[in-house]
């Protein structure tokens, strides 16, 4: 069994097990961390700092996300200093790029008083389409590694992609920059699922979108099993007018912990891409009998 | 395995080892998911070795690489085990409390010199001395196989083979050790599971058994004939010799699953009735005089599948099927009506929880349960039971509960398909990782990376065939001929080539294959055919 550490978080004692970060502290005593480039499946790489919190004789703000706990810290999310950091941050990050797609983000400009505008309109690049399965749209990439590390050792191990070039010529990219097709690539959409601001995206999702279909208040999820190999990975199919229109898997079952291949993620395509005449009568099949 | 036909151990279990080695099975493309919980071993500190005529995307990973002659594995098996008891590191307690026939296994081995065994699988003694002294020190072990052992006229006896390595160990039945067959299709297990064998009952209850056939007719109030039925391959004997008449195939499209499918396209076109349930109009259906069109199951309709961890879970229904398809519940029950027995129409849940009343390993496993915990390990008894991580800790019990695991000694016996200067080639099979299996489902979604129906050679062979990438060549086996684009490969080795099976409207290499089986399983051999290959 592990040893505990006690800390105080915003004013609440809290134990936790030797090795929790700070962010399952404020977890812990129900105090919300906004966080961009964390997730739990993935190792934290701490570099979009909107989780920053404040550490009591800490010369620095510390991200809450890859911080370990220790005895008797003392910590608060919500100071004046943690604010003012949280909107700059916000700020830049929405003067980068466009992050509309990103579920909480406009919640977190209202809370923080982010005004990005002030620092100048984002670049919209084309966004590139280069084969059927994903589209990818670095108008949108806020650099938080996390496709870089769902393909690298964190689930898949293809490292078909990093981040290249320095300071603001930053940018995910493949080897040489060449099409997905190309590179090395093997379209597990592993980077799909973990990406937080839709700059990664399937292309089923993009196309509606483009087309202005896209509803998800129509939408349902049933969750299932994928039918090709015996490993038994469960399939969150995305279901809008009576067709599938993405896969996901669910983060917290232990079989994929959110991973899938390029079979499970897009292969669902055969149950709506029917042969010519499948839906008309079959009597002419019995016709041999 | 020792009367549970499931592997032992669980995914989790392979990120904790100290040892992996993968036997015949290139998971990175066939099993990836499996292949990730694998690497996180590997990350944590497990070495990797993989048994494989190909240096496929999965040894690509590994420490080392055996790469053996296809359908020598028993060979190498033999010399590991040999090799371990040589230098004195098979686990003697282990062997002496929970094993029997060790003796004759030991004197079965002796011949399997290192190198002699190199001689045979083409292997370099060195690197079966490592495997042997690698796999018999580590504290933990998993030992993984697939298609690559069991796709041969001997598969029983390749398991067997591996089993025994197992068992001179000590790697099975304790947390981290264990032997792991990774299952193809995504409920192999659960149709074994459920009793579509031809030998067993649901939950791998022995139908020659009378107490357990009783038990089932006291349920169902019918009698169950009281002996084994065919399995496939004994299916299409019976078709060669006019005894099986009539077929229906459910989910199945042997017309190009086969091997030798030549044969099994003619056999099943000669039957008074063939009655295909199918998503599609597949090849096989194409033959069949009545075709019910089915329900993609794990999308339209509700039930439950077994993964290679003895994982109960459900599949749900997402979407209605498409014009006239229906579940394959309802049409068997709707069959059922018309041949004069009403079962009605019973939802998913009702037909398992008869199914949990009748076989004791799944009865803990209600519907409830299952949804709570993300799935079920069988066996699952009782509905306090969490199910079993992983099988055979009865093994370590002092003293042993139930019988001793025997040591099964077994010989080499090369592929049946021999080369010879006509047929030099060795051509073997196996998956692509865009794609599966015939191709029905999967030969629909736009893959970037589909590199379809080829043959691929090694360097050395394209050069002396005087053929490069993309060139048109003729695969010529002793039962038929194909014609496939070639794909050099630095996977292979001189005198090995390789097709995917899951392109059959371009390049058919089951018309290729041979169908030698192995009588104790009914698997076809696959994996070893001789061709030779002609530059068009």
């Amino acid at each position: 069994m592990s040893r505990t550490v006690t800390l105080t978080v915003d004013g609440h004692e809290v134990a936790l097990p030797e090795g929790s970060t700070l962010l399952e502290a404020a977890r812990a005593v129900g105090v919300e961390v906004p966080t961009l480039c964390y997730l739990e499946t993935l190792t934290p790489v701490n570099v979009c700092r909107i989780c920053v919190v404040e550490v009591e004789g800490s010369r620095t703000l510390v991200p809450a996300c890859s911080r370990v706990a220790e005895p008797g810290m003392v910590v608060r999310t919500g100071s004046a200093r943690v604010r003012r950091a949280r909107r700059m941050v916000l700020e830049l990050l929405g003067s980068a790029v466009h992050l509309d797609l990103a579920p909480e983000v406009a919640s977190w400009m209202e809370e923080y008083g982010a005004e990005p505008g002030r620092w100048g309109t984002p670049p919209a690049p084309e966004p590139r389409v280069d084969n059927d399965l994903y589209v990818r749209d670095y108008g949108r990439c806020i650099l938080c590694y996390k496709c870089v590390e769902a393909c690298g050792v964190d689930a898949q191990w293809t490292f078909a992609i990093a981040v290249a070039g320095r300071g603001d010529e930053a940018h995910i990219s493949t080897e040489y920059d060449v099409d997905l097709p190309e590179s090395a690539c093997v379209f597990c959409g592993n980077c799909i699922a973990v990406c937080p601001t839709g700059a990664l995206m399937a292309k089923s999702e993009w196309d509606l979108r483009q087309a202005g279909r896209w509803t998800p208040e129509t939408q349902h999820t049933t969750t299932t099993v994928c039918s090709y190999c015996g490993v038994g990975c469960n399939l969150e199919l995305w279901v809008q007018d009576g067709r599938v229109v993405k896969v996901t898997s669910p983060l917290d079952h232990d079989v994929t912990r959110g991973n899938l291949c390029i079979k499970g993620r897009f292969g669902y395509t055969y149950l709506h891409d029917l042969p010519e005449g499948y839906l008309t009568p079959i009597d002419h099949l019995l016709s041999r009998f | 395995m020792f009367g549970a036909g499931g592997g032992t151990s669980s995914y989790r279990e392979i990120e904790e080892t100290d040892l992996i080695v993968l036997w015949g099975s290139n998971a990175r493309a066939a099993h990836p998911i499996f292949f990730h919980h694998l690497l996180q071993g590997v990350r944590n500190g497990a070495r990797l070795y993989v048994v494989d005529p190909r240096r496929s995307e999965s040894a690509r990973f590994a420490d080392l690489w055996l790469g053996l002659d296809v359908g020598t594995d028993i060979a190498l098996a033999n010399a590991v085990g040999r090799e371990i008891i040589a230098a004195g590191l098979e686990n003697r307690e282990f062997i002496r409390r929970a094993t029997t026939g060790f003796e004759a296994y030991a004197e079965s081995v002796q011949p399997w010199t290192l190198d002699r065994a190199e001689e045979v699988t083409g292997v370099p003694a060195a690197a079966i001395r490592d495997l042997a002294h690698a796999y018999a020190t580590a504290d933990r072990a998993q030992l993984c196989w697939t298609l690559g052992i069991t796709e041969h006229h001997n598969a029983t006896d390749n398991v067997l083979a591996l089993i025994d390595l197992a068992l001179l160990c000590g790697h099975v039945g304790r947390y981290g050790s264990g032997l792991v067959p990774i299952r193809g299709q995504n409920n192999v297990q659960g149709g074994g599971d459920m009793g579509a064998l031809p030998n067993k009952l649901p939950g791998f209850q022995d139908v020659e058994d009378p107490d357990v056939r009783a038990r089932f007719e006291r349920m169902w109030g019918r009698p169950i004939p009281p002996r084994a039925g065919r399995h496939l391959t004994l299916m299409f004997e019976g078709m060669e010799e006019g005894v099986v008449r009539a077929v229906y195939a459910i989910g199945e499209n042997p017309a190009t699953s086969e091997a030798d499918a030549g044969r099994a396209t003619r056999l099943l076109s000669g039957l008074d009735l063939l009655v295909v349930q199918d998503l599609f109009l597949t090849e096989t259906a194409r033959l069949a005089h009545v075709v019910f069109p089915a329900a993609a199951d794990w999308a339209e309709s509700e039930g439950t599948v077994t993964s290679s961890e003895r994982r109960v879970q459900r599949v749900r229904k997402a979407l209605d099927p498409p014009g006239q398809a229906r579940e394959d519940r309802w049409i068997l029950s709707e069959l059922a009506r018309r041949l004069g027995v009403d079962w009605g129409q019973p939802t998913a849940e009702e037909v398992w929880d008869e199914l949990r009343a009748l076989s004791p390993i799944h009865a803990g496993m209600s519907y409830r349960r299952l949804d709570a915990h993300g799935g079920l390990q069988w066996p699952c008894r009782s509905e306090d039971d969490p199910g079993e991580l992983f099988l055979h800790s009865r093994l370590w019990k002092d003293p042993i509960e139930g019988p001793p695991a025997p040591f099964m000694a077994v010989d080499h016996d090369p592929p049946v398909d021999r080369l010879t200067e006509e047929y030099p080639i060795r051509l073997t099979t196996g998956r692509h990782l865009d794609s599966y299996n015939t191709g029905v489902q999967s030969g629909r979604y736009r893959s970037p990376r589909r590199v379809g129906g080829t043959l691929d050679l090694d360097p050395f062979d394209a050069a002396s065939l005087g053929v490069r990438d993309g060139d048109r060549v003729r695969v010529v086996s002793r039962r038929g001929a194909i014609e496939a684009p070639v794909r050099v490969s630095d996977g292979l080795r001189p005198g090995l080539a390789f097709m995917a099976f899951h392109y059959p409207e371009e390049t058919d290499v089951n018309r290729l294959t041979i169908e030698a089986w192995d009588p104790k399983s009914g698997t076809a051999e696959f994996k070893a055919t001789a061709v030779r290959v002609e530059k068009l």
